[in-house]
Formats: C-alpha cells, structure tokens, sequence
C-alpha cells in the first residue's frame, strides 16, 4: 500500500501501550485502560501482532532492566515515527467528521 | 478428584463446535483436563468456573509461556490443535479479537489441509498406476475428504473477508 496505510485498532494500541517498555499482559491491560473497555486485544491476536510488529522493526524484545529473565517489548525510533504518522491522520479523520457532523455531535 | 473420558469425532472444519462443546461441558461441571486421539478426559469443577479455547497452532513453547502470563492454562495438545482454558472470574477469554487474525487461523488451518491433502493425492496417484486402485483408493479418500475440508474453511475466510472490507 502506498503512502501510509491506517493502522488496525490492535496495532494503533500496541503501539500506544508501549510509549514505555511493556511485557505483553501489560500491553493487555493498558489497551483496555486506555479505551475505557471498549477495545480488549485476545491474547493469540496480540502474540501475532507483536511477532509481525518484531519482524517489522517497529518494536523489539529486550530484556527488561534489572532482571535479565523477563522480557520487554520496546518502541523503536521507527515505530514511533510510524504512530505519531497515525496520529496525524486520525486527527484529519476526526476534524473532517466534526467540520462536516458538527451540530449533530 | 470425580474424572470422566468421552470419546468424540470432530472434523478439522468444526473446530468452533468442538469449542462450544468443550464449553457447554465447563458450563456443567467438567472442565476439559486432558486431550487425546478423539479422547477428553474432563474434571469435575464448579459449573461455569471455566473458558476453554482451541486453536491450530504449531509447536511453540514461546506462545504457551505467553498465553500462561496472560492467566490462560495450558491444556495440552493433539496434533497441531492446542487447548487452554482460563477461569471466568480472571475476564473474558478468548484467542482473537480482530479479522485479522481469525483469517490468519484460518489460513494455518488451509495450509496443512493443502499439505497433507496434496500429499494424500500424490500418493493415491502414485499407488493407483504402480498397485492398483484399491491401495491407492484410500489415499484418494482421504485427500478428497481434506479438499472438502479445505473448501469448508475457506468459506469460512470469505465470509471474514466480506465482513473486513467494512470494518476490522
């Protein structure tokens, strides 16, 4: 896909989970903190996307401070870059939907 | 601790009944223990303690480690089929929670049914001219069986599909 293609919701909370280093029930728990309960990433789902997020460069597994035996998933420069990208262009989706909706929101 | 083993066929295409099957008995009181060759062997619990899932996955210790920290407990496997089950009280449970990856399950699943059916066909083939029909009828049998199984899952990856072009 050229250009940019929108994140999935399960990336885009992925990705905003880790604006600091998180093991995966943790990205669990923040995604469905974040939106309120609304969206909650199944467990086989989140294994998936972290592997293709891994294999894309966007995130990488570390070992965590201080203890060599856990494991953490961590934001790359690159998959930073790629989420505030996203974050521009959903705030385009959401300005164009309240210019035109706006009495009716 | 009160145990029971039940004898069950399902085919690779009606994984979500066996699901469903494996819930109804937690929703009665016997939470799936351990899985065999069409074998359950299920232990008496608390009716409705328990979710359990099930999914075509291929060995991965890493993904079991995973699936532990999340709260799920590791069943067992058959074959490339795995189990979990989580209690009720720790949250919903399941294993997907996009099109995305329900599609990516499914196509696991058509991945092996093209191997091993191709195989079986190959084979079959090959028994027919070298043995005679009936040895390689067998395999033909079963290849014909998977391509039909092939052809259930992948209606079902339409479907999914067909919903995606909407919303994800």
């Amino acid at each position: 896909m050229p250009g940019n293609p929108a994140l999935t919701e399960a990336t885009y909370y992925i990705l905003l989970s880790l604006h600091r280093p998180c093991h995966g029930y943790g990205i669990m728990q923040q995604t469905e903190e974040l939106s309120g309960g609304r969206v909650r990433l199944a467990a086989g789902t989140l294994y998936g996307a972290l592997n293709s997020l891994c294999d894309k460069g966007w995130i990488v597994l570390e070992a965590a401070d201080g203890d060599s035996r856990r494991k953490e998933y961590r934001l790359t420069d690159k998959g930073r870059e790629i989420l505030v990208r996203e974050v521009k262009r959903l705030k385009e989706l959401a300005r164009n939907g309240e210019m035109i909706l706006g009495e009716e929101l | 601790m009160e145990r029971k083993t039940l004898t069950r066929w399902f085919w690779v295409w009606q994984f979500e009944k066996e699901e469903e099957w494996l819930n109804a008995m937690a929703a009665d009181g016997w939470v799936l223990e351990s899985v065999g060759f069409c074998r359950y062997t299920f232990i008496r619990c608390e009716p409705g303690t328990y979710t359990v899932r099930t999914e075509m996955h291929p060995y991965d210790e890493e993904y079991v480690k995973f699936m532990e920290e999340t709260g799920a407990e590791y069943i067992g496997r058959m074959m490339m089929w795995i189990y979990f089950r989580k209690k009720t009280e720790d949250g919903v449970f399941d294993l997907y929670s996009d099109i995305d990856s329900r599609i990516s399950h499914l196509d696991r699943i058509g991945k092996v049914l093209t191997a091993v059916g191709g195989a079986n066909l190959l084979i079959g083939l090959a028994n027919s001219f070298h043995s005679g029909a009936r040895v390689g009828g067998v395999n033909l049998l079963c290849a014909t069986l998977l391509m039909y199984g092939l052809g259930r899952i992948h209606g079902k990856k339409e479907a999914l599909e067909k919903e995606r072009e909407l919303h994800e």
